[in-house]
């Protein structure tokens, strides 16, 4: 349960959030046309007869479309209906050359499904929390509307008008802006695993319609507003915190929440309500008379299941029982591209718990330095799974590894070659060991006659002292062992 | 049910299609003879029944995920897209400045 | 040799095949004929140039022997299909000057057949309408007059009222309709030559302009039933851009053809035996029974118990499926914008449907729009298409028992211009015995059968089951064979 609540000056108010999220899926062609969907291509220039609505132009709906919307179902696991159909939503504006978007209103091709989002005690998620997805339908995009090109016109882009997109309705179970943002991070998540949305918010891929109303807890839901087309996580979490915020003082000052659209502002941080669209509610809706319903066979489904990838709570899972820890296994599958790499790494041997630890110390560090992501990693996971190898069977130290990947990242050698080449390999030669030692011991007396006094403490400064004499390159396990004796 | 002027100028407003009062009053004698007389459906019994969705039994078909496979549904056509539009601008649409 | 204009389809084909004239002498004579014939106001847009570089075509694929099925038939294009450079507007305001760069598949397979065009066929606005009455570009009227002296002009029938005039008028041999509850049969039988309107889904709806896409079918409108037979082979066929097509082959309908019934069960529904209609009709009705007897035909009463709840269904679905079809008409992208001082999107919206819309558009656009907001959409249109799963049904039932259906293609011979036009309803009832065929997706035709007492044509229609249009075609024949029906109208104009 979360505990975030609004004080307000009559108590304490709980917020319930629901959220729309309109996902663009990932294809070649528009929905129901043969128009590429490539973001920021010249205006009006991936639009077809059919996406400018000429006079006789017919839909036909693209396979890959309601494939990846099925696949996506089946990652929230959801009931796939069999059969859906396709409804228009009558409404005017420039924006939509048609005059109605096909949208799925009474049947939608995916129903009720969930995810869970992790518990994260410092966002005030104690434990996980499933989240309900009502349904998931696939819809037209509308196409953009210019207003700072000419002093009296707004100017009208096609590109994107007949996108596929899917719209994912969850149930109102979020209770707290974070629980918002970590329901749209996970649902991000899986549509990247999925490969359904390539997730990339500044693009428009993913955008949100936040619902949020207030409740003194355990009271019946309030009147809920809706928040249109916000474009990040931290954005949706703002409208949640602002919007609450406004509710409840608009009740305590005796003001009523009205059920309306409202347009989110971020450089001012606030929203206002969308007079524009407001008459615009009765949508009347009624089946495309152009298309026919869909029909899904058994063998589109089994290929849809059998498509699907490990997906982030699963892959989370496996990650655990191998050892990894679970800070680690958060990391390491929040991004689709960073779990492939890393299971690929595992595919070399190496050992999870250490690889783990590699990847999201060493890595993760190099890439942020580096500015790159997964996806251009300069070292491959077979090129860190040699390096991991010569740590494992105690070729080199931890510390020297370091020093080796460093390499590796300038010279884009392996980690063997480097190894050999500058002469780090870590030495067993307890000859040469005793000799360091005993000279450290002798410059040292004081601190010897210290820890024999009982400032056992201080073994760690001879260990220190000791792997500095080998230049890092001694077996510390050997080094322990034989400081251990010459202490007595 | 009848409807009135109001109603009228309603739908008129909903199909954005403007209407001087004189038309409102005519419209309004006009609708309604049409709608008192498609009502008569209401009398026939339809339990059970599933409301009509294909006249003629047959399948969607799915078009695969291909662009500009066939240029009459493909894009890369700018010229003709806006060939007859009433106020083309640089590659745009121009309608009157819209506030959003 | 008879007159070039006077021959029909196959006529021209084979003629023109054997090399008796030249495919130009055939363009050029009917360019004459239409060009002589701006009374009838059956064109929006005349395409003589059109006309005749197919014909030099069609000739040249002669002498090189690349003939193609239709090579020199010049036809009439109902202006509701898109022509690519050549004005399409519906007959509407909206889309006056509209010029597409697109071609409508049925077109396409006409002109790829070999046909060529004479011109943009008049017809109602957005094809709404029973009488072409409603047309922007003023009335089409009908070659025939009342035998009664007077010199009142008649309605060609509608929405394809510009198609059958011309084809009555000799304007063109053969020319495309389009039926969404009558408009190619009713216009038929008012002026006396053919129409079939197909199984819905045999002729791709792409790049007609949509009336009611669950209704909308293509077909064609010729003298006789082998013309209309030649014609559909032409038109009809899968097509991948539209989502109903169907996906089967087009028969050989013409190879087909015959008369012979026998074997055939033919049912007359009761319920289209209707309490004061015009005994002259019934007259008809028997007659055509007589005759399909005498083709080998058994005869059958059959039942179609919801008919009379036909009409209604129809004028909820159609105006529907309009309301939303003709959104697009926003004055954004193409036709008409009608912009005044200082308006802003939405004004400009409503300005611009105001002013490119007619009276009849806008009504049914208002009627549709009505039954499908909140609160009406399950009262009337879910009602609507539960009562048309009925209709079908009654369909479905009666085909057990026969193999087509005969009946009356309307109500009444052609009735004047502007007899109708003050009350929408009387004007709608029109289609009474075209609506039942158009809301069950089934193939029916007209063909001509009598001339009443005035002097005017009447038509007897043939509904079949899904997909046999064959069946339809061959009991037209038996009709056409034993009416020799061969009058037409003096030329007056």
């Amino acid at each position: 349960m979360s505990d975030y609540r609004i004080k307000g000056e009559t108590g304490e108010w709980e917020v319930v959030i629901g959220l729309e999220v309109h996902a663009q899926v990932t294809s070649n062609a528009k929905l129901f046309s043969g128009a590429a969907t490539a973001f920021g291509a010249e205006p009006n220039t991936q639009v077809s007869l059919v996406d400018a609505a000429m006079p006789g132009m017919l839909p036909v709906p693209n396979r890959e479309c309601i494939r990846q919307a099925v696949r996506t179902g089946m990652a929230i696991e959801a009931e796939i209906n069999k059969w859906s159909r396709f409804d228009r939503k009558n409404y005017f504006y420039a924006d939509l050359p048609q005059g109605y978007q096909i949208s799925q209103l009474y049947h939608p091709l995916v129903g009720e499904g969930s995810l869970t989002i992790e518990e994260d005690e410092k966002a005030g998620i104690p434990e996980p929390k499933r989240i309900g997805i009502e349904r998931i339908h696939v819809e037209q995009d509308a196409g953009k509307l210019m207003h700072d090109q000419h002093p009296t016109m707004s100017y009208v882009d096609l590109n994107r008008s007949g996108v596929a997109l899917m719209e994912i309705v969850s149930r109102p179970d979020m209770r707290s802006p974070a629980e918002a943002g970590a329901y749209v991070r996970k649902l991000r998540s899986i549509l990247r695993y999925v490969g359904s949305c390539d997730g990339n918010m500044e693009e428009g891929s993913m955008r949100a319609d936040v619902n949020v109303s207030v409740r003194k807890p355990g009271d019946e839901f309030g009147t809920r507003t809706e928040t249109k087309n916000v474009n990040s996580v931290r954005f949706v979490m703002a409208v949640i915190e602002g919007e609450a915020k406004r509710q409840v003082e608009l009740i305590e000052s005796g003001g009523t929440v009205v059920q309306e659209t409202r347009l989110y502002d971020p450089d001012r941080n606030e929203t206002r309500s969308m007079r524009s669209k407001e008459d615009a509610h009765d949508y009347r809706y009624f089946p495309d008379p152009d298309l026919l319903p869909l029909e899904l066979d058994d063998a589109f489904l089994a290929e849809c299941r059998e498509s699907l990838p490990e997906l982030p709570d699963a892959k989370r899972a496996r990650y655990l029982a191998a050892g990894i820890s679970a800070y680690n296994a958060d990391v390491l599958t929040a991004e689709v591209e960073s779990a492939l790499w890393f299971d690929t790494l595992l595919e070399t041997g190496a050992k999870p718990a250490a690889a783990a630890n590699w990847v999201s110390s060493e890595l993760f560090g190099a890439l942020n330095r580096l500015g790159k992501g997964f996806e251009d990693c300069p070292v491959t996971p077979a090129q860190a799974g040699e390096l991991l190898g010569l740590v494992a069977d105690g070729t080199i130290s931890g510390t020297i590894a370091k020093t080796v990947f460093e390499k590796m990242l300038e010279s884009g050698d392996a980690a063997g070659v480097i190894v050999e080449r500058d002469g780090l390999k870590q030495t067993s030669d307890t000859g040469a060991i005793e000799a360091e030692i005993a000279k450290i011991l002798t410059a040292n007396a004081d601190k010897v006659e210290q820890y024999k006094g009982g400032k056992e403490a201080l073994f760690g400064f001879f260990v220190g002292q000791t792997m500095k004499a080998m230049q890092g390159k001694a077996n510390p396990q050997v080094v322990n062992e034989l400081l251990k004796k010459a202490l007595g | 049910m009848s409807i009135d002027q109001a109603t009228v100028r309603k739908i008129a407003s909903l199909a954005r299609i403007a209407i001087s009062d004189a038309e409102a009053a005519a419209m309004e004698g006009e609708l309604n003879g049409i709608l008192g007389w498609v009502e008569q459906l209401g009398e026939v019994d339809v339990t059970g029944v599933e409301p009509m969705t294909a006249v003629i039994p047959n399948t969607l078909r799915l078009r695969d995920d291909v662009v500009d496979a066939d240029p009459l549904t493909g894009g890369n056509r700018r010229d003709d897209i806006l060939a007859n539009a009433p106020a083309p601008q640089h590659g745009f649409f121009g309608v009157p400045k819209v506030i959003e | 040799m008879t007159e070039l204009t006077n021959l029909k389809v196959a006529e021209i084909r084979d003629g023109h095949r054997a090399g008796d004239f030249s495919a130009v002498e055939v363009a050029e004579a009917f360019n004459a004929n239409v060009a002589g014939a701006k009374a009838l106001n059956a064109f929006i847009v005349e395409t003589p140039e059109h006309a005749i570089a197919a014909a030099k075509t069609a000739d040249a694929d002669r002498a090189a022997g690349t003939l193609k099925p239709l090579s020199g038939v010049p036809i009439g294009m109902k202006d509701l299909f898109a022509t690519n450079g050549v004005q399409t507007t519906a007959a509407s305001h909206m889309l006056e000057g509209f010029v597409p760069r697109y071609e409508s598949t049925v077109s396409a397979k006409l002109w790829d057949a070999g046909c060529g065009m004479l011109g943009k066929l008049n017809l109602d606005q957005f094809a709404m309408g029973s009488s072409n009455e409603t047309s922007y570009f003023g009335n089409v009227i009908s070659p025939w007059k009342r035998n009664d002296g007077g010199n009142a002009a008649l309605a060609p029938g509608g929405s394809s009222g510009g198609s059958s005039s011309a084809i009555a008028a000799r304007l063109c041999p053969a020319a495309t309709g389009t039926d969404t509850g009558g408009s190619i049969r009713q216009p038929a039988a008012f002026v006396g030559i053919s129409g079939i309107k197909p199984t819905y889904g045999r002729c791709s709806r792409w790049g007609i302009v949509a009336f009611a896409s669950s209704l909308d079918q293509a077909g064609p409108m010729a003298r006789d039933v082998k013309d209309c037979a030649i014609m559909l082979e032409n038109m009809a066929g899968f097509d991948p851009k539209d989502a109903t097509s169907l996906n089967m082959a087009v028969p050989n309908w013409e190879a087909a053809l015959s008369s012979d019934l026998k074997g055939k069960k033919v049912g007359i529904p009761r319920e289209y035996r209707l309490e004061g209609i015009d005994p002259e009709i019934d007259a008809m009705w028997d007659a055509g029974i007589a005759m399909l007897k005498d083709a080998g035909a058994e005869v059958v009463e059959i039942s179609l118990p919801h008919t009379k709840y036909a009409l209604p269904t129809y004028y909820i679905i159609a105006p529907a499926e309009a309301s939303s079809n003709l959104a697009r008409y926003d004055g954004v992208r193409y036709g008409l914008r009608d912009l005044p001082q200082g308006a802003g999107l939405q004004d400009m919206y409503a300005a611009t449907r105001a002013d490119g819309f007619g009276p009849e558009v806008k009504r049914r656009i208002m009627i549709g729009t009505y039954v499908l907001s909140a609160g009406f959409y399950d009262a009337y249109y879910t009602q609507a298409q539960k009562v048309r799963t009925l209709i079908a049904r009654d369909f479905e039932q009666a085909f057990a028992s026969c193999d087509v259906i005969l009946a009356p293609t309307a109500p009444s011979a052609a009735f004047g211009l502007g007899e109708k036009t003050a009350d929408p309803l009387s004007m709608y009832l029109n289609d009474v015995f075209a609506v039942p065929a158009s809301l069950a997706g089934l193939p029916a035709m007209s063909v001509p059968a009598a001339l009443n007492r005035e002097g005017l044509p009447l038509g007897l229609q043939i509904i079949g089951k899904a997909f046999d249009e064959q069946g339809v075609l061959n009991a037209g024949l038996a009709i056409e064979e034993r009416a020799g029906f061969n009058a037409r109208a003096d030329k007056w104009w």
